[in-house]
């Protein structure tokens, strides 16, 4: 089958969804390609090369829609793209199906088999046919050399002999993959870099890729966890958002450029950076609106246009970051495409097959023989394995008068039985016995009492100690020497022996072990 | 004047025991135990009833006998000689208890002669079994005796029957006051205290000795009721209950039920365990050397394979070289690391590690993750994840050191064979895990040789 990639017709779009090098490739899948003539010129690829490659060049955007099954594109197809399309083509591209019912329709009736590449499930097998991360680094990339571009200072800092120069602030506002792409170009071009994202989870990539993480001090059970909404960020309650606000509006002032990257799946972009924080930056300053497709996280942002504030701070509301970066984007964007061909050719015998079991394939499938299969069944598999949620323990109502009383009642019980024995003792026992029993219960406390203290790494020589002390029992075998049985002084003077030997020997070797004991 | 000086030697070893708290006040404490031990020998003189001619020259040899020993004894040696000092507790008052007997009760009437038989026999077989268990336990602690559980068949029962046949014995003794069913009984109970011990696998050996520790002490109270004398009860019961406690730390470090470690229900508890994926794989000491160097937090792990290597003066030589690059080095000790609660805090100390770079597990282990470089030093079964994560393991439950959260951890260790407890470990076998096979001491000192 052939694959064709015809010139985009969207103004300005430079990239191509075919290369050379992806072409060579798809030939190894079983395919043949096409190209119409000129498609790669601004992504640097002259039709020469693609001929080179072995690509078929065609004269016509509408003779390569005849002579092609699949077409291969980067941006949604438009009204005159789509009246091209036979039965039974496919089309693979991005599609946006939440925001074009229209264009599905159309598809639909056209009879083709559209896979839309921002559909592509974000599960680990996938990754290789994520165009949107593909593309969404470039962006972050691009943001921060755009706003190097119209920034009139270095981002490092310096101390020359012409002065010193102090390193530029770079805030990163979402942390997606533009935010993180963007805070590893702005770290490594020697800026200060901060960022910020409503999901907590994320400030160990922030932190890794050397960025500050701008702590917000919220509760915790608002806060965002990534893995249900399949690591994308979700609305924010207001709570949160006037929290973040407020700490936009005290960074604001420090910031010399600000990237904003937040988007919600499905929505208008939040407002994030407002007109008065725009007021409060220095002359001078850039924001780069990487949101401007979407309505902007900036007030005072214009789409597809540069605007300068009154206060002097410049307000980039480019859409076509990846655009502007074709040859690279072209390359990442036709790897993603390629790698889809390989999951839809599992024969490589040429010949796609829709295979509609499959988590990937499904997903990105929005209309197949004659039906629209938009939007596909939840994925199989998690998107990020889910945080297991700490387990609800079922915590008692933990009033601690509760708790005391419930002690206090044991503890009562137990004296109570324990006195009644005692009582039992010292009506049968000998006045004497009864002190000595006294005096053993009250050890025992004092004994639980101390014990309780004693500092784990002492243990050791609290043994030595106590097996010490515990040859007090030579107190017995003195008396006993002094008895007139034979067996008796012969046992009492063994005891004195070994108990001279114990005491001796068991403070020594503890004293030993203590003055080892050092601070450093 | 005796009783007061008794007294002040009653408080004196309170004191004793209550300045271990600390480090510094330790070193106070062992005076005050001294002090009162001597009061309590002079009052006991004082008393008229002592044969100086015998008790003291006999006192002078075993003071030579036993300062040698302190002075002699290697600081890994330490359970054996602690086990060995406590047999000779029970065997005292094995002595005292049958000495009383031999005595008579000429002087006594009524309910004070049935107090006083049932004294001594209560010393008798407390004794009795102290004097065997040690015994077997020192025997295990020095390599004498194999540390496996011995399991008898019907184990239980036995130890029952002969408790219930210690019971009629003493009430034999005390219908007949004759010395026959005492000695009978004193066989028994020896019989008991070495099979307890026996039975008890050698990863419980810290519970062992603590719990003859109290048993030794109990031993003693015994033998002051005998004597009537409250100095003994007082020492006894504050011993007993030191023991009790300390065996009740070491359970609860082991996730074990008390009970059961006593009756020797742990050992050789068939395993439902899962298989382990993966490989062991090694790596030479250039390697280690080399992650050292690199590491900025590094903590060591030591076990009972570092007592048995001696290795914790190159342990302690490392650890100052380390930390003279200006790295963050510390000790994670777990409860039961070694064959005595403390052991591992006392081979340090010895080798002059000090004492505030050494930390509990609980101060330690939410560190792990933060840490660079952890080297376990023969220890196994507490740094094993399967008493986390498989609920199949006979140690499951059981609080260990999370080292695998480290990003690397490096096992110094003799060969591929599985712990004390025999229980095979998936820290091994991870990713992050690599092992630094042979002999503690030996790897060290390689390792020195590539540390300056």
């Amino acid at each position: 089958m052939i694959i064709g990639a015809p010139k985009e017709v969207f103004a300005g779009e430079a990239r191509v969804a075919l290369t050379p090098a992806s072409a060579a490739d798809l030939a190894k899948l079983g395919y043949e390609c096409a190209v119409e003539t000129g498609a790669g010129l601004l992504a640097g690829f002259s039709d020469a090369d693609y001929k080179a490659a072995g690509v078929k060049v065609h004269k016509t955007a509408a003779a390569l829609f005849k002579a092609a099954d699949i077409i291969i594109k980067v941006r949604a197809p438009e009204a005159v793209e789509v009246k091209r399309f036979e039965k039974g083509q496919m089309l693979i591209s991005f599609i946006w199906p939440t925001q074009s019912e229209k264009l599905l329709e159309q598809l639909k009736k056209a009879g083709v088999t559209a896979m839309a590449m921002d559909m592509v499930p974000r599960i680990s097998r996938a990754q290789k046919m994520d165009a949107l991360s593909s593309m969404a680094n470039i962006a972050g990339y691009r943001a921060v050399i755009e706003a190097g571009n119209n920034f009139g200072r270095f981002f490092t800092g310096q101390v020359t002999a012409a002065g010193k120069i102090p390193p530029a602030k770079v805030l990163i506002v979402g942390a997606g993959v533009a935010g993180l792409a963007a805070i590893g170009t702005a770290t490594s071009l020697g800026a200060m870099t901060y960022a910020f994202d409503v999901r907590p989870e994320v400030a160990e990539q922030i932190e890794s890729m050397g960025a500050e993480f701008v702590f917000l001090d919220f509760d915790e059970a608002d806060a965002q966890d990534g893995a249900e909404t399949g690591g994308y960020a979700a609305p924010s309650s207001p709570e949160f958002r006037e929290k973040q606000l407020e700490k936009f509006r005290e960074l604001a002032p420090e910031m010399d450029i600000v990237i904003t990257t937040a988007l919600i799946p499905g929505r208008d972009a939040p407002k994030l950076w407002l007109k008065d924080m725009v007021e409060m930056m220095k002359s001078g300053s850039v924001v780069i609106d990487l949101a401007a497709e979407k309505g902007g996280n900036c007030d005072l942002t214009v789409m597809d246009e540069k605007v300068v504030s009154g206060n002097g701070v410049t307000i980039v509301g480019y859409t076509d970051f990846p655009s502007r970066m074709a040859t690279q984007s072209s390359t990442l964007y036709a790897t993603n495409i390629r790698h889809m061909m390989t999951d839809l050719t599992p024969e490589k015998d040429g010949k796609p097959k829709v295979n509609m079991e499959d988590d990937v394939i499904r997903g990105a499938t929005v209309t197949h023989e004659g039906e629209i299969t938009f939007p596909p069944p939840p994925p199989k598999i998690k998107a990020i394995a889910a945080k297991p949620k700490a387990a609800v323990v079922e915590v008692e109502p933990i009033d601690p008068v509760a708790v005391e009383k419930a002690k206090g009642k044991k503890q009562i019980m137990i004296l109570a039985l324990a006195s009644i024995a005692l009582l039992w003792i010292g009506s049968v026992a000998p006045a004497e016995f009864f002190q000595h029993f006294m005096v053993f219960v009250l050890a025992c406390f004092v004994g639980f009492q101390v014990i309780w203290n004693v500092a784990h790494s002492l243990h050791t020589p609290l043994m030595a100690i106590t097996n010490a002390i515990s040859s007090i029992v030579i107190v017995g075998a003195l008396l006993q020497t002094g008895d007139t049985g034979f067996f008796i002084k012969l046992f009492a003077a063994l005891s004195v022996l070994m108990t001279s030997i114990n005491i001796f020997g068991g403070f020594a070797v503890t004293r030993r072990m203590l003055n080892m004991f050092q601070r450093s | 004047m005796d009783t007061a000086l008794y007294i002040i030697a009653g408080v004196l070893f309170i004191l004793s025991l209550g300045g271990l708290s600390n480090q510094e006040s330790a070193k106070r404490s062992i005076w005050y135990g001294i002090v009162g031990m001597g009061l309590a020998v002079l009052a006991t003189f004082m008393s008229g009833h002592v044969n100086l001619w015998i008790t003291i020259p006999l006192i002078a040899v075993g003071a030579v006998i036993g300062l040698f020993l302190a002075r002699k004894v290697e600081m890994t040696e330490m359970p054996q000689l602690v086990a060995a000092m406590h047999s000779l507790v029970g065997l005292v008052a094995v002595f005292i208890g049958i000495n009383s007997h031999l005595h008579g009760i000429a002087h006594l009437e009524g309910v004070e002669i049935a107090i006083h038989q049932i004294e001594i026999f209560l010393g008798v077989f407390i004794g009795a079994i102290t004097f065997t268990g040690s015994i077997v336990a020192y025997g295990k602690l020095s390599g004498m005796i194999g540390s496996k559980a011995l399991t008898l068949p019907g184990r239980h029962i036995l130890n029952a029957g002969a408790i219930v046949v210690s019971v009629l014995l003493m009430i034999a003794y005390m219908k007949s006051g004759a010395m026959f069913p005492l000695i009978i009984m004193t066989l028994i109970a020896g019989a008991l205290g070495a099979h307890l011990v026996w039975a008890i696998g050698g990863a419980d050996m810290p519970v062992v000795v603590s719990m003859l520790n109290s048993y030794s002490g109990w031993a003693a109270a015994a033998t002051g009721f005998l004597l009537g004398n409250d100095v003994l009860i007082v020492v006894g019961a504050l011993v007993g209950s030191s023991g009790a406690i300390l065996s009740f730390i070491m359970c609860k470090a082991m996730n074990r039920s008390f009970i059961s470690v006593i009756l020797g229900g742990f050992g050789n508890v068939a395993s439902t365990q899962g298989e382990i994926d993966g490989e062991q794989v090694a790596i030479d000491a250039d390697g280690v050397a080399a992650a050292l160097k690199d590491a900025d937090s590094v903590v060591i792990v030591p076990g009972y394979g570092m007592a048995v290597a001696q290795a914790q003066q190159g342990v302690a030589e490392l650890t100052r070289r380390l930390r003279a690059k200006g790295k963050n080095v510390r000790f994670a000790i777990h409860p039961v690391a070694g064959r005595l609660p403390g052991h591992m805090n006392v081979l340090l100390a010895e080798a002059k590690v000090p004492y505030d770079i050494v930390l509990e597990m609980d101060e330690i282990n939410d560190d792990f993750p933060d840490t660079d470089v952890v080297m376990v030093i023969g220890s196994n079964d507490i740094v094993n994840p399967a008493a986390q994560e498989d609920p199949g393991s006979p140690i499951a439950g059981m609080p260990v050191l999370e080292v695998w959260k480290a990003k690397q951890v490096f096992v110094s260790k003799r060969g591929q064979g599985s712990g004390y407890s025999g229980i095979e470990n998936p820290l091994f076998y991870k990713e992050n895990t690599r092992m630094f096979y042979g002999d503690a001491k030996a790897s060290l000192d390689q390792l020195l040789n590539m540390i300056s």
